[in-house]
């Protein structure tokens, strides 16, 4: 370990500034989390407060369970998501995988192209996505959220998993090719697993902006029976009133699915980060 | 027989032409060693033997049969490269029956073969290891075992000793040359290194921008190199060469062994000492002559010389190579 490591003074002020950082980051979350437990008095009283005997209530969670199909828009998040993310993966992982190691008449405009779609966001297409869907029959269906967010996700994905793919030994591949793999048994067993950290990378960026989308849901699937977590909470926001006790029940509940998936991915993230740094 | 034919093969990468036009014979049991510097297609012509690359021309036979169009699981090979290649996720038996497991091989037949090779390869502590639990040596001998249980034709090896140190390299040159005594295949070898070309090889192909510059035994490439390349490529260190005025020739350039060249006080060249090497069993000795051109001398045993000492070069006229502009040969 070198000097600039373990001189106090520089260790103190590294966790001061990391320390402050996450107080900073955490603070929101945290002020939902207590409000979500406390009387709508209590919450504007003193926002700041913990819950106490006096102020604690569930009103709140009972709010959102009673009113709506909450754990029918929870499933329904939670299905366009994992869904979304499998097929971003797939794809995106294939595609890669084509573009880095074969070489054919136009790999470079292909990659190009797929890159291209990192800088146009797909929401200025929506009207041309919704024409689509209403003339494929899908409005109204999870299948619209989940091929919009899989497009949505793919050239990024793509982008990030080729700059890997490259990384892989060509003998490991070559090496299997003489014992008689398939191309598809190399893409499964050799290379996937090698650039599994780049593949939680994609998952974790791909993942909260899904899970949190509005647009979408609003347009292509403002149906109740496939309302997202993120649309069905909006019947507790009104132009006049809104039931923050719902709202921020909603909100506490809205937060911890994304928390298990990120704990799940987020190993493999820090080394997909890292990895370039200190191999 | 023939284990190996190529006859006018040529591949491109795009526009970019690689390999022009290679004609190769090998007999069965040769050990042909392809050895020229880095980046001339030594890898590329053994990637296109393995049917990892299209030959972009030419025909390819393996054991009398074209194989052009065979990929390479069918085409009766094996291969051991610099990187090792072990499937990490597989124990070392594994990554030996692997191959074997995908062409459908009985049992009791892949367990036989695992273990002849384990036992000459003396990998039995390691067997149900992962190759991130083994050393570079250890990997190198996987990968080799790998390749031997395969029964190929053909071996082919592309540099799979660069990544070891030197110790090791030389020991694993040697059993090399152990198995290929024992299991009397036929081995095509890529190396950048010229030892290992002298000592591995029954036949050395020189390659240079990808076309063959000289084949032959390594004591013909030694004794009698066509060209000025294969004369400064082969031999440590390498031949010294010189304007043919300087050795009173009207040839472009003379070229001598520094292990041809001797100290005497009657020599026919006068030189200054400018660094002396000591190795124990020689002496290499850096000499300026008196127009600057530089002489390198391998002396035999050891010797004293001062830096800056005057000295006698003295060689015979009959180890002197002669070479046109063109670097072509003149006899
Ligand atoms: N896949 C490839 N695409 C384009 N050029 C390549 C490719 N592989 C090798 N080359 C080029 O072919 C030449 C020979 O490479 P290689 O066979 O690896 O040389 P060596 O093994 O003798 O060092 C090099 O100039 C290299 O840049
Ligand atoms: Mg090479």
């Amino acid at each position: 370990m070198n000097k600039a490591r373990r001189n106090p003074l520089n260790l103190f002020a590294a966790h001061a500034i990391l320390l402050t950082w996450t107080v900073v980051a955490l603070f929101p979350v945290f002020v939902i989390l207590i409000n979500s437990f406390k009387t709508r008095k209590a919450i504007f009283r003193e926002p700041l407060a913990l819950p106490d005997a006096d102020s604690f209530s569930l009103i709140g969670y009972q709010t959102v369970l009673r009113q709506g199909d909450f754990f029918g828009y929870f499933q329904n998040s939670m299905i366009v998501t994992v869904a979304s993310l499998f097929f971003i993966l797939l794809f995106g992982a294939m595609a890669a995988f084509a573009l880095s190691e074969y070489r054919f008449r136009g790999n470079t405009l292909m990659g190009l192209y797929l890159a291209l779609g990192i800088m146009i966001p797909i929401r200025i297409g929506t009207v041309a996505i919704l024409e689509m869907m209403v003339a494929l029959d899908l409005v109204n269906t999870l299948a619209a959220l989940i091929l919009v967010y899989t497009a949505q996700g793919l050239p990024l994905a793509v982008f990030i998993l080729s700059e890997f793919m490259r990384g892989v030994s060509d003998d490991l591949k070559n090496a299997g090719r003489i014992d008689g793999l398939s191309e598809y048994v190399i893409f499964f067993r050799l290379v996937l697993p090698l650039v599994r950290p780049a593949m939680a990378t994609v998952a974790v960026f791909n993942m909260i902006p899904i899970w949190n989308d509005l647009w979408f849901p609003l347009i292509l699937a403002p149906a109740e029976e496939t309302k997202t977590l993120t649309l069905g909470s909006q019947v507790f926001i009104g132009q006049f009133v809104t039931d923050w006790n719902a709202v921020l029940s909603a909100l506490s509940m809205a937060i911890l699915p994304a928390l298990i998936l990120y704990v799940i991915f987020s190993r493999q993230l820090i080394r997909g980060i890292t990895s370039g740094a200190v191999k | 027989m023939t284990a190996l034919r190529l006859e006018g093969i040529v591949k491109s990468f795009g526009k970019v032409e690689v390999l022009h036009d290679i004609d190769l014979e090998v007999a069965e049991g040769e050990f042909i060693v392809f050895v020229g510097p880095s980046g001339c297609g030594k890898s590329t012509l053994l990637r296109v033997i393995a049917g990892l690359e299209d030959a972009t021309a030419g025909i390819i036979e393996i054991a009398g049969e074209r194989v052009n169009h065979v990929p390479p699981a069918k085409r009766g090979i094996a291969m051991v490269f610099q990187s090792y290649a072990l499937y990490p996720h597989l124990t070392v038996r594994d990554n030996m029956a692997l191959g074997l497991r995908q062409a459908g091989t009985p049992k009791p037949v892949i367990a036989e073969r695992v273990a002849e090779a384990t036992r000459i390869l003396h990998l039995e502590p390691y067997l149900d290891r992962r190759p991130a639990e083994l050393s570079g040596g250890q990997r190198q001998r996987v990968a080799i075992g790998r390749a031997i249980v395969r029964q190929p034709k053909l071996f082919l090896f592309d540099e799979p000793l660069s990544n070891l140190d030197a110790a090791l390299r030389m020991n694993t040159r040697v059993e090399l040359a152990d198995l290929h005594r024992r299991l009397n295949a036929t081995m095509i070898y890529v190396t950048h290194d010229q030892i290992e070309a002298m000592t591995l090889a029954s036949r050395i192909v020189v390659l240079r921008d990808g076309r063959i510059e000289q084949i032959g035994t390594p004591m013909q490439l030694y004794n009698d190199p066509q060209s000025q390349f294969v004369a400064g490529f082969l031999g440590a260190p390498s031949m010294n060469f010189l304007p043919g005025g300087v050795l009173g020739k009207s040839a472009e350039t003379a070229g001598i062994r520094p292990e041809r060249l001797r100290v005497a006080p009657d020599g026919q060249l006068r030189a200054r000492v400018h660094h002396v090497e000591h190795l124990g069993g020689d002496t290499n000795l850096l000499v300026d002559l008196a127009d600057g051109h530089r002489l390198t001398l391998r002396l035999f045993g050891q010797h004293e010389h001062a830096v800056g000492e005057e000295i006698g070069v003295s060689y015979d006229e009959a180890d002197v190579y002669l070479f046109d502009a063109a670097g072509r040969r003149l006899r």
